[in-house]
């Protein structure tokens, strides 16, 4: 039976619940591509780690720094504060890295890449081909010319190819795996690897650290607006194999880059672990959009199989007047343990988060936030709706916290949450520190705070004051939505339906 | 799971410094498991996520820090209200001071004589509900008090009391540690109302179990201390049936560290739970309430009121959390914490939770820090209010929201002259 079938409060939209439920439906990308697969031996000790590091053919200084992270993690707890439950992961009895046979030596372009890996991205709606991409959406062909996408396309533990890096080149942007980064630009990469997320920061992080295979990589020069949005799609497709990408992004001052992200697996009984850490660096006057649709498989209805989403996402905002912005909407993944943060590190600097997350059947989702106001006249805003559904469990926990010398600083938090059926839950963590009084927290989970001339207005129309709340709450999280980029429009319509009557703080 | 080393160590040695008071056995088998509670949960440290934001070294210590009597020479807050009052010093009962414990409608014994009583109903509660309470997180502080504490009244309401209980708490010797354990059970449609001040002891450490019947009404009035060097730590423990009212105010003025744990359990549908908190801290000034409230019955409502206002590197620290348990439908959950920093000095840091696993419930939490509002001042500076009288203004109509909590007009009369006082003192 499906959870959904669970008889619906009044007050819930219609609207809302056909959406959860067409979204939670059947996961479209669950296929897996048949394909010879080199497997590194299964388990994970320091002879793996000089596996991965040797296989990735990078220089001493990456191994050494892998191997002392790894002996660090021999060291930690598996974190076990957050509210989801899971059977422990058997880290020795998974694949650390597994390469498709056929990327060997890596394909000088995209043209020699192995079809079957070019049929995967095609299948998935993302063409590694050097045209106008907008995936999904109808009438691409028509669209704004100048309007293009250049992927990185992971495969298991390594990079497919990367799209228009010619063109990227041109404008002086960095856009390539990590792996090709350690190689071609040591300078920069070890400037600032584990700079944001240090390589003891947490159990999955420094994990990642020590097995991470590929990611991709960006720079982006001072002054430069990227020409074009960039995106890496992640797929997992081996099974008993964890993917620990790492994506380290650089914004030099007065530059400004989109970048986006989308990952899927297929659909298998056992669970998969992916671990991946992203660092964002922003200096002076640059600007970093970084968005996610997370779809990794959730697990069948009964919560079995799905991965385990472990990851750590956090941005510097080194540079005074930086801003970084993270959107994301998750609905796959049978257990999400993630909070993209920002350090406002940088006087007058901003961050935002927006999120989406979406769980039912027995998907667990423990997400949110950290913002760190260090610098004067920081700003931040967090916005977050939590659906839930079935018999799953959505947290939001975040931290929002003013450091003494964080003068003049503002956030504002919102974070509601939905209830879909009484078999599921909704939680709401948040931290809050206050360190200095010129600075201002607001923090609320409540419905009524619908803007009260909108109302007004409404109602003065003829509305009624259901209609009213409805139209401007709907209004309001297209709002989110739209921080979206375009790419993502297909998957973010969906979501559009979404409403928040019948909500809970 | 066995302890960390540290954790052990700190427990046996604050326990090594109590006696176990004698008692009837029902007590000692309480007092006795509580103790096993305390050795397996082991005292709270600076790395519990539950002490996050207060530091537990110096109420877990086995000798009380020192604090210095404070006379401030003003008259005792409720002295005008017509009560039965009882006073401790430093924690024990002085009948010499007290009034006769004779009260239409309510039964008032000393704990230490319900304890000596092979039978007594105060065996359903007496430890009951502190153990009721150590899930999920644990209290290890109450369990202590409830092993050792050999003072506290017994309060029994049958009826609707003709007059509150005022429990007096005297600070005497500069040193003193004192530990008062309280329990009190209001019948089916039985109403009493209890009233606390004092700064008890320089480490003063008190649990109150309450249990309010079907349609009982408790009413609970709390100033804690103020100008005053004391440490305190207070759980209170409350069990609510159907149709119940639970209303409890604390005032709190300075003073260095409190605590202020509040459990509260719905058990019975349609019960109403208000826990509210006026703080006001200036300097060496650390205030805590934490509060957990479950609802695990139909159609409940409870609210949470917690303002704070610092200055002068005072802190504040709010922990509030509703749970709702899968099938509490109906529930309104209502939760705001909010501080006023005077100025850059101090700091609030506040956790407001909320772990629901019901769909038909309204909760809402809110909780916000700031500055004075510069443009009320101005606008009142600019109808002619002398700068330091339109702060006060301010600071007043802050923590209304929290005094209007209280139903008695007489009593919320006398907490707001106290912090006009408090804030004329501290021109």
């Amino acid at each position: 039976m499906n959870a959904l079938d669970t008889e619906v409060k009044d007050g819930v939209d219609r609207e809302t619940v056909e959406a959860v439920k067409s979204l939670s439906g059947k996961y479209k990308y669950g296929w897996n591509t048949e394909i010879e697969m080199d497997f590194a031996p299964k388990g994970l000790s320091e002879d793996i780690v000089r596996l991965i590091s040797a296989k990735n053919q990078e220089p001493e200084w990456m191994t050494e720094w892998r191997l002392e992270a790894f002996r660090r993690w021999q060291q930690m707890d598996e974190p076990d504060w957050s509210m989801v439950n899971y059977p422990r992961v058997d880290y020795q009895e998974q694949f650390y890295y597994a390469r498709p046979k056929s990327m060997e030596t890596k394909p000088k372009s995209l043209d020699e890449v192995d079809p079957k890996l070019l049929e995967t991205y095609k299948k998935l709606g993302i063409p590694l081909k050097e045209q106008m991409i907008l995936a999904g959406v109808e009438g691409a062909e028509e669209a704004d010319e100048n309007r293009k996408v250049a992927v990185d396309a992971v495969f298991d533990s390594v990079s497919v190819g990367t799209t228009f890096q010619k063109e990227l080149k041109k404008a002086g942007v960095i856009f390539c795996s990590i792996s090709e980064a350690i190689r071609e630009h040591p300078e920069l990469v070890r400037k600032y690897l584990g700079s944001v997320v240090p390589a003891s920061d947490n159990f999955f992080a420094t994990l990642n650290s020590a097995v991470f295979s590929d990611g991709s990589f960006v720079y982006v020069p001072p002054g430069v607006r990227c020409p074009m949005e960039l995106s890496t799609y992640f797929r997992i497709n081996a099974e008993n194999t964890g993917q620990f990408e790492r994506t380290l992004i650089i914004c030099d001052k007065e530059a400004y880059v989109s970048y986006l992200e989308g990952c899927t697996a297929p659909m298998r009984d056992t669970v998969q672990l992916h671990a991946a850490v992203v660092e964002i660096v922003a200096l002076d006057d640059a600007e970093v959009k970084y968005s996610t649709v997370q779809n990794w498989y959730p697990g069948d209805e009964n919560g079995k199989g799905g991965i385990y989403n472990f990851v750590t996402k956090r941005a510097d905002c080194r540079g005074d007047r930086s801003k970084v912005m993270w959107t994301q909407v998750e609905t796959g993944s049978a257990v999400t343990w993630k909070y993209p943060s920002c350090i406002l590190r940088g006087d007058d600097s901003q961050g935002e988060f927006y999120s989406i997350a979406i769980t039912n059947n027995f998907q667990q989702a423990d997400t949110g936030t950290k913002m760190v106001h260090l610098g004067k006249r920081t700003k931040s805003r967090i916005v977050s709706k939590g659906i839930s559904a079935g018999q799953a469990q959505n947290t939001y926990r975040g931290l929002v916290s003013m450091h003494p010398k964080a003068k003049n600083s503002r956030n504002y938090t919102q974070c509601d949450s939905l209830l879909i059926g009484d078999r599921c839950g909704a939680h709401t963590v948040p931290y809050i520190e206050v360190r200095n009084n010129s600075s201002r927290v607001e923090h609320e989970a409540t419905t009524s705070k619908v803007d009260d001339d909108q109302l007004f207005y409404c109602r003065s129309r003829g509305m009624d004051e259901e209609e009213a709340v409805a139209l401007v709450v709907n209004g309001f999280c297209k709002e989110v939505l739209q921080a979206l980029p375009m790419e993502f429009a297909m998957e973010a319509q969906q979501l559009v339906a979404i409403s928040l009557e019948g909500s809970v703080g | 799971m066995a302890l960390p080393q540290p954790k052990a160590d700190a427990t046996a040695a604050r326990t090594a410094a109590l006696r176990m008071p004698e008692g009837a056995k029902w007590a000692t088998a309480a007092r006795e498991e509580a103790l096993s509670r305390v050795n397996a949960m082991g005292l709270p440290g600076r790395r519990d996520e539950y002490w996050k934001w207060t530091r537990p070294e110096s109420l877990v210590a086995p000798d009380a820090p020192e604090a210095a009597v404070f006379d401030a020479g003003e008259a005792p807050i409720f002295g005008e209200i017509d009560s039965v009052k009882l006073v401790f010093v430093d924690g024990v009962f002085d009948p010499a001071q007290s009034d006769d414990p004779s009260l239409g409608g309510v039964e008032i014994e000393r704990l230490g004589d319900a304890a000596a009583a092979d039978i007594h109903w105060a065996k359903d509660l007496f430890g009951v509900l502190e153990a009721r309470g150590q899930s999920p997180v644990p209290r290890t502080l109450a369990a202590l008090n409830t092993a050792f504490a050999a003072e506290g009244v017994v309060i029994r309401a049958t009826g609707k009391a003709e007059k509150p209980v005022a429990l007096v708490y005297h600070h005497g010797a500069a040193a003193s540690d004192a530990m008062v354990h309280h329990c009190i059970r209001v019948e089916s449609g039985a109403a009493l109302s209890v009233l606390e001040s004092g700064p008890g002891a320089s480490r003063f450490s008190k649990v109150m179990e309450v249990e309010v019947a079907d349609g009982g009404r408790f009413d609970h009035i709390r100033v804690q201390g103020r100008d005053h060097e004391r440490r305190t730590m207070t759980h209170v423990f409350a069990r609510l049936g159907a149709e119940s009212v639970f209303k409890s105010f604390t005032l709190t003025m300075n003073g260095v560290l409190t605590r202020n744990e509040c459990v509260i359990e719905f058990t019975g549908d349609e019960g109403v739970a208000h826990v509210a908190g006026a703080s006001v801290g200036d300097g060496d000034f650390h205030h805590d309430d934490t509060v957990f409230i479950t609802h695990d019955a139909l159609d409940c409502e409870s609210r949470q009121v917690f303002k704070n206002v610092l200055r002068n590197g005072a802190t504040g620290v709010f922990q509030g959390k509703i749970l709702v348990k899968a099938g509490a439908q109906k529930t309104d959950g209502y939760q705001i914490s909010q501080a006023l920093l005077l100025d850059d000095d101090s700091q609030f840091l506040a956790k407001p939770e909320l772990e629901i696993y019901a769909d038909d419930v309204a909760c809402s939490h809110g909780s916000t820090t700031g500055a004075i509002d510069e443009t009320a001042l101005f606008y009142l500076r600019s109808r002619g209010v002398p700068k330091a009288a339109a702060e006060d203004l301010l600071v007043l109509s802050f923590l209304a929201e929290a005094i209007e909590e209280i139903d008695d007009q007489g009593i919320a009369a006398e907490i707001l002259s106290r912090l006009e006082a408090w804030l004329a003192r501290r021109r």
